[in-house]
């Protein structure tokens, strides 16, 4: 983010408002931070002065309880049970229908969204980590999904700086926070009295240019990166490594799997928080007139009973072997797929699961008691 | 698939012990009922209007429990007029809240509470239809959704298996956007050992799912009694938890049982 200091801009605090405004007036409707049902959630704003102050939530393995933040400030929470993810993947949608037509014929009609352009304000850095991992296996050559393409590419994306990391944190040791690095449009960093603003896309020095700001001084730039070094050093989960493929799949048969599974519920909740996660089902929804089915596509899990199914047998028929594809997916063969692991560090399934698994515990159990 | 100048198949709605909530997702479909009636032809729906208890179906929808005598002998003869029978409901798939009385002293109570308890034929246990005789397919839930009853019928009009959903109100819960209440308010919310189906409904209300769609393949009652325990409730509540809606589907069953002994132990 501060690669190019010389290009970093002061937005002071009560000039927040234009920023929305401009981006309104290009077009988007903007996402903020809004309180739903006891999670912090991306709703859209209203108007440029809708963005909300204060939000917190605290965060432990298996809890999420919001609360406020002393100091009111814009983004001093961590973030909420989604990132990006139900902007672009959508939960559930129909990718295409088919009609039956007088003459008994059969057509088949693409289905695309609307193309709406969204801003959304306060992604994070694991948010945009993610967001990559989504695009590399969308978007990829000769496989790209129509669906996801449109509202990827309407997508404008307002980054923060993570002042406040929540206990379940650990973006730090992925590499992948707690400062943005990359795939923003703009990204800010909250001090007292204002934001650091850095632009990463055409669109975004446009917008940054509109709002016709003054450089940031060092003395800022400074206070930025000190804010962003503190929050990494403040995240006391970690994982034990970034290149976890050969340790994890030597451990294939580690007690500790029947252990985990013993109190995994199979809920699925940490796939659908996941911001990497993208596996889907497809199913056909036909009308009653008998004329017309819709192609759905829905947000799958590979801890359903239906993931695993192959014809005449499951492949996972407990939750061991679901527990296991899960994590062996997401931080081992994930490398062979995509140059990575697939986890961004931003903790949402420990919070987000029912009974409180913590993965940083559970990989640390298996990397480093043998197997039997 | 209606192949045009062939009779329209034939569609029973029946009821027993229940509350009648699962014929009522069938009326109030609204418009979708219209257009249902154009397709098969409503031979018997008490509710609705029609009246032939024994005539032939292809398609019987059954609700409600064996709760009484005469119930034993009406769902045979149903069966042998049925080419096709669906249990809908907690009633028809699990006893339904009737079945709370299997576990306790029913004819004290018909005695505590009628004057004439003599007059009152009712089985010493309620049982899902499936127990008496072949159940071609079963649609749980407390009601069914009128979403299912299509679904179930339009697959049979296209002439293919329904589809059994074996996801848990955790997926719905989560496609829906709703954040999980359990981790957010932490309350005792039965999703993750429940059918889903009804589009997580309660959760989305900021509540707790009670399990008005009985047990889901894998369910770990075990782990999520345990974190119900650590949640505050007492073995007690425990118990309730899993003894409501579906008190008598096994895997609630045995695991109300397994609360009940660490509360008496």
């Amino acid at each position: 983010m501060f690669s190019h200091p010389d290009r970093a801009a002061f937005l002071p605090l009560a000039k927040l408002p234009s920023l929305v405004a401009e981006l309104m007036a290009r077009g988007y409707r903007c996402l903020g931070p809004a309180k739903e049902n006891g999670a912090i959630v991306m709703r859209e704003l209203e108007s440029p002065e809708g963005l909300q102050r204060g939000l917190q939530a605290e965060q432990a393995p298996g809890r999420y309880r919001l609360t406020s933040d002393p100091h009111d400030r814009y983004f001093a929470w961590a973030n909420g049970p989604q990132a990006i993810k139900p902007q672009t993947f959508a939960p559930q949608e129909s990718l295409w229908r088919a009609e039956r037509d007088e003459a008994g014929g059969l057509r088949f009609v693409p289905e695309l969204p609307a193309v709406v352009k969204r801003a959304v304000i306060g992604v994070r850095a694991c948010d945009l980590a993610a967001l990559a991992v989504q695009d590399a296996h969308f978007l990829r050559t000769g496989r790209r999904d129509a669906q996801y393409a449109q509202r990827r590419e309407a997508l404008f994306l307002v980054a923060v700086q993570c002042a406040e990391p929540a206990a379940t944190c650990f973006c730090a040791s992925t590499g992948d926070g707690p400062t943005p690095a990359f795939g923003y449009d703009l990204s800010l960093a909250e001090l007292k009295d204002g934001f650091v603003v850095v632009s990463g896309s055409d669109e975004g020095q446009a917008v940054a240019a509109a709002l016709d700001l003054p450089a940031a001084s060092a003395q800022q730039i400074e206070a930025a990166q000190r804010q962003g070094e503190a929050a990494a050093a403040a995240q006391t989960r970690s994982l034990p490594g970034r290149k976890l493929r050969d340790v994890l799949m030597s451990r294939l048969e580690h007690p500790r799997w029947d252990a985990v599974a013993a109190r995994c519920l199979a809920c699925g909740n940490c796939t659908a928080v996941c911001p990497t996660c993208f596996c889907h089902a497809e199913a056909d929804v036909p009308a009653l007139d008998g004329r017309t089915s819709d192609h759905l596509r829905t947000w799958d899990s590979c801890f359903g009973e239906a993931h695993g199914h192959l014809h005449g047998f499951n492949v996972r028929p407990d939750i061991r072997t679901r527990y296991r594809q899960w994590l062996t997916h997401k931080l081992a063969t994930w490398h062979d797929q995509f140059g990575r692991s697939g986890c961004v560090g931003c903790g949402r399934c420990i919070a987000w699961c029912p009974v409180g698994i913590d993965l940083t515990e559970e990989v640390a159990a298996l990397v480093e008691v043998g197997p039997p | 698939m209606n192949v045009p100048g062939t009779p329209k198949p034939r569609v029973a709605v029946h009821k027993f012990s229940s509350c009648d909530g699962c014929q009522l997702a069938f009326l109030n479909l609204g418009e979708e009922l219209l257009r249902l009636a154009e397709r098969v032809d409503l031979v018997h729906f008490a509710e609705a209007g029609p009246l032939d208890p024994d005539t032939d179906a292809d398609i019987a929808f059954v609700e409600g429990s064996m709760s009484t005598p005469e119930d034993l002998e009406r769902i045979r003869r149903i069966r042998e007029h049925s080419r096709m029978l669906v249990a809908i409901g907690a009633c028809a798939t699990a006893g339904g809240i009737q079945a709370l009385r299997n576990d306790a002293d029913a004819a004290g109570w018909a005695a505590a509470i009628y004057s004439h308890p003599e007059a009152i034929a009712s089985l010493a246990h309620s049982t899902p239809i499936a127990s008496h005789v072949k159940v071609d397919f079963e649609l749980w839930g407390c009601p069914v959704s009128g979403r299912q009853i299509l679904a179930v019928v339009n697959a049979l009009l296209l002439g293919v298996g329904p589809r059994d959903n074996g996801d848990k109100v955790c997926t719905e819960c989560k496609r829906n956007g709703y954040p999980c209440v359990m981790v957010s308010r932490g309350i005792a919310c039965m999703g993750p050992v429940t059918r889903a189906g009804c589009g997580a409904l309660c959760p989305g209300l900021g509540r707790d799912c009670y399990g008005c769609y009985g047990p889901v393949e894998n369910a770990n009652t075990d782990a999520l009694a345990a974190q119900f325990a650590l949640q505050g409730l007492d073995p007690q509540a425990v118990v309730r938890r899993f003894r409501s809606i579906n008190s008598q589907a096994p895997v609630f069953l045995a695991a109300a049982n397994k609360a009940g002994r660490r509360r008496d132990g």
